[in-house]
């Protein structure tokens, strides 16, 4: 589904990715786990495209589709989806109009009719009654007062509406309570499928508790430099980054 | 010597002795008002570039242009947007002229009058017309009363209330001619009355054709009485279009303009308030969107000549193109002015590189315990929001629309009439 190869991107004129080879296939959940400043959020941008992010080596394929060729709208088309790491608020435009146009836009990229009102809102209230979403929340605005909780679950819930092929979790359990991260994960898992592949990256170990993954890579300094199966998480868990660190210093300088 | 031989440059003031002749022979109206006016108008110098309140306001193109007095001419009905509400009373004026097939006027409530100018001689008209608006000081004030013929008046007695909304419409059909029309209201409220008015300029024509509407309003309101005044200004492109609305407000009045202009090619929008009794209370709104070389001049002034009274003002404006707004907020709060609040904010969202604005609050206090504040500001679509909403699978340009309309739909929603909502919704989303 996803292979990225030999990937490298600036930010700022500064080289954050270094030469990342990674397969996802349909049915599979990785996690992608790494210190500060190894790169993770870069990796989610470069995929959903977000511009200041320059990319300057290495291919990204999605389905066999070149996916840096495409706008970010395009991507979402085709079926990519990120969960940001810091949910956008947008004042002053409801949840119902903001799915409404997102839905509706990604139908059109497909070919597919619009949804007229009536059917969008029987989609919208069944997702909502799966993932527990607050029944006032087509009539706020996007994001706008929501808790931590509330945005990340939001994101969850827009994920379940557009129905991707390839889910990218960027960090969405960062700043949540254990409660939080609970129904976050719940959500996640429902939207776990053999067709569908998603990728959790994150910082910490405790997430993967909740979301299985089939295979965690641990990123440094804009690589991954170690895969295995879930177990490799709680190592690092258990023992931090640091021994990997250490271990990626002393080979470079063998 | 030299300018025996150049043909004059055609000049807007020069112009109006022509239009003076041709609607003293077509109406006899107003004649005294009319000739105080026209004195005075010669007097009056039209405003220049060094005319401090028209700084980043150029008037130059509106002087050279020819226009005439506008022509009596018909429109059909379906050509007109549909009322304001289903109850709704309205007035139509095609060209400066009232145009009774084109109006909506029913069984009033007792207490009620509103009608033409021109066929309406009540003495509360003689009292109240032009003694509002300011024809001493203002040369466009003092040219629009030197051309009145007809106009629309609404008087609602004390303790009256007009429940369905009246709808004015001033409709020009310009045509090749370059008309002048001058739209003229006059808005009366008793003590304790209420009522709800929307006045609306259109153009029924194509966008090329260039004309002129001078606009005065006068609103008084006596004390506790109560209005909800929207004024929608969608002229044409080519049109120009310079408007002053004048206010004054009673003891414990409760006023309420939403301005929402999205058309013209040159405008000029004044709205003066001033309070004349204590504990009245002014909301004071303005929406305006151009794209292409409109030029759009918001300018307000509130004059708080009277102790513990609020004025509230928010004034917004989305600049596409080259378009260029100007936005001048006046505030004057007399010595004896004391517990005065006045709230004064200026939001303006640039969409292009090439597109203006000048915004200058202005306020000048005299007494030492109130309360004003004033903030503007300026910006572009904020690209965090833009990113968001295109991975959400939404295209650049229907994601940049969502934006603007969610910068602007508050003073949109504050609209209480539905069917004005929606239509300006729709303006917006384009």
């Amino acid at each position: 589904m996803l292979t990225i190869t030999n990937l490298h991107a600036k930010v700022e004129n500064k080289q954050i990715l270094r030469g990342i080879n990674l397969q996802v296939n349909a049915g599979e959940v990785h996690a992608i786990m790494g210190p500060n400043g190894s790169g993770k959020s870069t990796l989610a941008g470069v995929l959903a495209g977000r511009k200041t992010f320059d990319v300057t080596q290495g291919e990204v394929l999605f389905e066999g589709k070149n996916l840096l060729e495409l706008s970010p709208e395009a991507r979402a088309g085709e079926g990519v989806f990120l969960a940001f790491q810091y949910p956008v608020e947008i004042p002053g435009v409801t949840n119902n109009y903001f799915l409404r146009a997102a839905v509706n836009a990604k139908r059109k990229y497909l070919g597919q009719p619009e949804l007229d009102a009536a059917a969008f809102l029987r989609l919208v209230k069944e997702k909502m009654k799966v993932l527990h979403m607050p029944e006032d929340l087509l009539k706020r605005s996007v994001n706008e007062g929501f808790s931590g909780g509330e945005k990340k679950r939001n994101e969850i819930f827009q994920m379940a509406i557009l129905d991707p092929k390839l889910c990218v979790l960027d960090e969405t359990d960062s700043g949540l309570d254990i409660d939080a991260l609970k129904a976050v994960a719940e959500g996640v898992n429902l939207l776990r499928t053999k067709d569908r592949g998603v990728l959790v990256i994150t910082h910490y170990q405790r997430l993967l508790e909740h979301i299985i993954p089939d295979v965690v890579h641990v990123l440094y300094k804009g690589r991954i430099v170690m895969s295995g199966p879930k177990e490799l998480a709680l190592d690092l868990e258990t023992h931090g980054y640091d021994p990997i660190k250490m271990g990626f210093t002393e080979s470079a300088a063998v | 010597m030299k300018s025996m031989y150049t043909t004059a440059a055609p000049d807007l003031k020069a112009n109006t002795a022509k239009w003076f002749d041709l609607l003293d022979r077509q109406s006899g109206d107003f004649a005294s008002l009319r000739k105080q006016a026209r004195s005075r108008f010669r007097e009056l110098e039209l405003p220049t570039a060094r005319t401090e309140d028209w700084r980043f306001t150029n008037l130059a193109s509106l002087q050279k242009e020819s226009f005439s007095l506008a022509e009596k001419d018909a429109v059909q009905a379906e050509q007109l947007p549909p009322l304001a509400a289903p109850e709704a009373f309205r007035l139509t004026f095609v060209n400066g002229w009232f145009a009774p097939g084109l109006s909506r006027l029913g069984a009033l409530p007792t207490g009620v009058a509103l009608g033409s100018l021109a066929h309406h001689s009540a003495d509360a008209l003689s009292t109240h017309l032009n003694r509002i608006a300011d024809a001493q000081e203002h040369a466009f004030t003092a040219l629009n009363t030197s051309l009145l013929a007809d106009g629309a008046y609404l008087i609602v007695d004390a303790n009256k209330v007009l429940e369905a909304p009246l709808e004015i419409l001033f409709v020009t059909k310009p045509g090749a001619k370059k008309p002048v029309t001058s739209p003229r209201l006059l808005i009366v409220l008793g003590a304790n009355a209420q009522a709800t008015v929307v006045e609306r300029y259109l153009s029924l024509g194509a966008a090329d054709e260039s004309y002129f509407t001078n606009a005065v309003t006068e609103i008084a309101l006596a004390e506790s009485a109560l209005l909800d005044h929207v004024k929608l200004q969608q002229e044409s492109p080519s049109a120009y279009h310079i408007a002053n609305t004048q206010i004054a407000l009673a003891a414990k009045t409760h006023f309420t303009t939403n301005y929402i202009g999205f058309g013209g090619g040159l405008v000029r929008n004044e709205v003066r308030l001033r309070f004349d009794g204590q504990h009245a209370h002014a909301v004071v709104n303005g929406l305006y969107a151009g794209r292409g070389t409109q030029h759009l001049d918001n300018h307000t002034v509130i004059d708080h000549a009277q102790p513990n009274c609020q004025s509230h003002q928010v004034y917004k404006g989305i600049l596409d193109d080259q378009a260029h707004g100007v936005y001048n907020g006046k505030i004057f709060v007399r010595q004896d002015a004391q517990k005065t609040d006045a709230k004064q904010t200026n939001k303006v969202l640039l969409l292009s590189d090439q597109a203006t604005i000048n915004t200058k609050p202005q306020l000048e206090i005299f007494a030492d315990d109130v309360k004003c504040t004033h903030g503007a500001t300026v910006g572009q679509l904020d690209d965090a929001q833009m990113y968001y909403l295109q991975t959400r699978g939404i295209p650049k340009d229907e994601a940049e629309r969502i934006l603007t309309y969610a910068f602007a739909n508050d003073l949109v929603l504050r609209i209480k009439l539905q069917a004005i909502r929606d239509q300006m919704e729709s303006c917006l989303m384009r």
